[in-house]
């Protein structure tokens, strides 16, 4: 064998890539969305509070988001989730009677997206022009009515597709909950591959895997940069002429 | 569209400052019910500032407003200002709500009317400044002068006994003007009472019946149209108009 058709067995070896294929299907990718699903959704929740406490008016609230996203966005993800997971899984066992690592998993995911996520509202809500909120409580809305139902929403809208790369990395990231030791069906996509590439002595089923997460991220990444130019269009300014105007404008002087 | 019942409005002594930044020191001002005031004078002469303490967006470190003759001080600011409607220079739309939901979501939220009645009253309103038409489209589809009329629209809905206009035609392009100005003669023609700073000297020559010269966050002179422009007394002012005429 040649070195062309070595290197083409260790990574597409079909008959181990039909092997794990099944393995994949039935719960790996599952396990996969089921991580990033949750923790996304977890995080996102977290995160929403984490913007507003960083936008507040109180200096303790704003302090506390801060002191967490910093903490947060400033360790490897990995430590993290061991450090969670391992550190606090006797405590769940007393309290629950869980033993399995994997709500620890999404917990760690969910803490640290919470922490990018909340960054990502924080900058979409403060860069919503500072007349909305001034228009709002010039029309007789409280600042709090104003900032929930007029300066929010404007700012969510702005950052959907940051979240929606967060959430691509999410899916990426779900792979590190290998580490904590899970039980065979609570495996997902990485740790399959990874479990029958260290059995077999060949690449190929990890090569699965890759295609599974980018079967996953490339339709995602290309929904990002739809809706990132829908958002883009829509706020085009179309001029019309002024025709009410020279109606209203009759008998007036300028 | 003299279906609202206007006030005097009254600013005495009133004093702000940002750190060391002394932006009004002392103002008094009287617009009378049906008054249309216009203020004028250079750029950061505190105008815009004014209109701000006197609907309390920024709350004044001294002094009083009076509206219709009693202090409004210690009544809830959110109050005050449902009474007081402001149109800004940059319009300031909603842009996430469609035009006839910028009109109407004040009176639901506010004025607490039934969805279908606050919307048939933002009709009616945006058909008094000619854009019913345009009642179900996003306002950043509408060109400026458009969208500066549904923001007066939006003020008028509230029936609020005084308006304030800050420089509410400085972003419009020049053929733009005349329409929201022309909006803006005859509320006050019909009776509303308002505090309008503007570089439009013809508007505050011609339309409105008081004329309020400031600088240097301190009302300079104070009077009628014809007073101020033709025989002003101060160098200031004869300067300022000299600038701009």
């Amino acid at each position: 064998m040649d070195a062309w058709s070595r290197l083409a067995d260790t990574f597409l070896n079909w008959g181990y890539i039909a092997e794990v294929l099944p393995t994949m299907f039935s719960y790996g990718l599952l396990n996969t969305i089921v991580l990033a699903l949750t923790s996304g959704i977890i995080g996102t929740a977290l995160g929403i509070l984490l913007a507003l406490m960083g936008i507040s008016r109180n200096p303790v609230a704003r302090w506390i988001a801060r002191i967490y996203t910093d903490i947060f966005r400033g360790l490897p993800a990995v430590l993290v989730i061991l450090v969670i997971g391992l550190g606090f899984g006797p405590l769940l066992n007393e309290l629950t009677g869980i033993r399995s690592p994997y709500p620890l998993g999404i917990a760690a995911l969910s803490l640290m997206a919470a922490a990018y996520i909340g960054e990502i509202f924080r900058s979409g809500i403060q860069s919503v022009d500072k007349g909305q909120l001034e228009a709002s409580r010039a029309l007789g809305f409280g600042y709090g009515p104003s900032m929930r139902m007029i300066v929010v929403p404007q700012g969510i809208r702005r950052v959907l597709p940051a979240l929606m790369n967060q959430f691509i990395a999410l899916i990426k990231e779900s792979s590190l909950v290998f580490t904590l030791g899970l039980m065979s069906r609570e495996r997902e996509l990485f740790q399959i591959g990874q479990d029958f590439a260290a059995n077999n002595g060949n690449q190929s089923p990890l090569v699965a895997a890759a295609i599974f997460y980018l079967a996953l991220t490339i339709p995602l990444t290309h929904l990002v940069n739809y809706i990132d130019n829908r958002l883009r269009t829509g706020k085009e300014q179309k001029h019309e002429p002024d025709e009410a105007a020279a109606v209203i404008g009759k008998g007036a002087h300028a | 569209m003299s279906q609202f019942t206007s006030g005097s409005l009254t600013g005495k002594n009133l004093h702000l400052a940002f750190g060391s930044n002394k932006v009004l020191r002392g103002i008094d001002i009287h617009v009378e019910k049906g008054t249309a005031a216009s203020v004028i004078g250079p750029s950061g002469s505190g105008k815009s500032t004014l209109l701000r303490v006197m609907n309390r967006l920024i709350e004044p470190d001294q002094g009083d407003i009076l509206l219709d003759g009693r202090s409004v001080l210690k009544d809830n600011p959110d109050e005050l200002r449902r009474r007081i409607g402001m149109v800004f220079q940059q319009f300031n739309l909603f842009p996430h709500k469609s035009v006839g939901e910028n009109v109407a979501f004040a009176l639901r939220k506010l004025r607490k009317l039934p969805k279908d009645q606050a919307w048939a009253e933002a009709l009616e309103q945006l058909d008094k400044v000619g854009l019913k038409h345009k009642a179900g489209v996003r306002p950043a589809t509408l060109s400026g002068g458009q969208q500066q009329r549904v923001a007066i629209a939006r003020a008028l809905a509230m029936k609020p006994e005084v308006m304030f206009f800050d420089e509410a035609t400085s972003a419009l392009d020049p053929e733009l003007v005349k329409g929201v100005l022309a909006l803006m003669s005859d509320l006050a023609k019909d009776g509303m009472t308002m505090v309008v700073v503007t570089h439009e000297m013809g508007f505050s020559r011609n339309v409105s019946n008081q004329v309020v010269f400031m600088d240097g966050g301190v009302v300079v002179e104070n009077g009628s149209p014809e007073q101020l422009f033709t025989a002003p007394k101060t160098e200031r002012l004869q300067k300022f108009l000299s600038d701009v005429l």
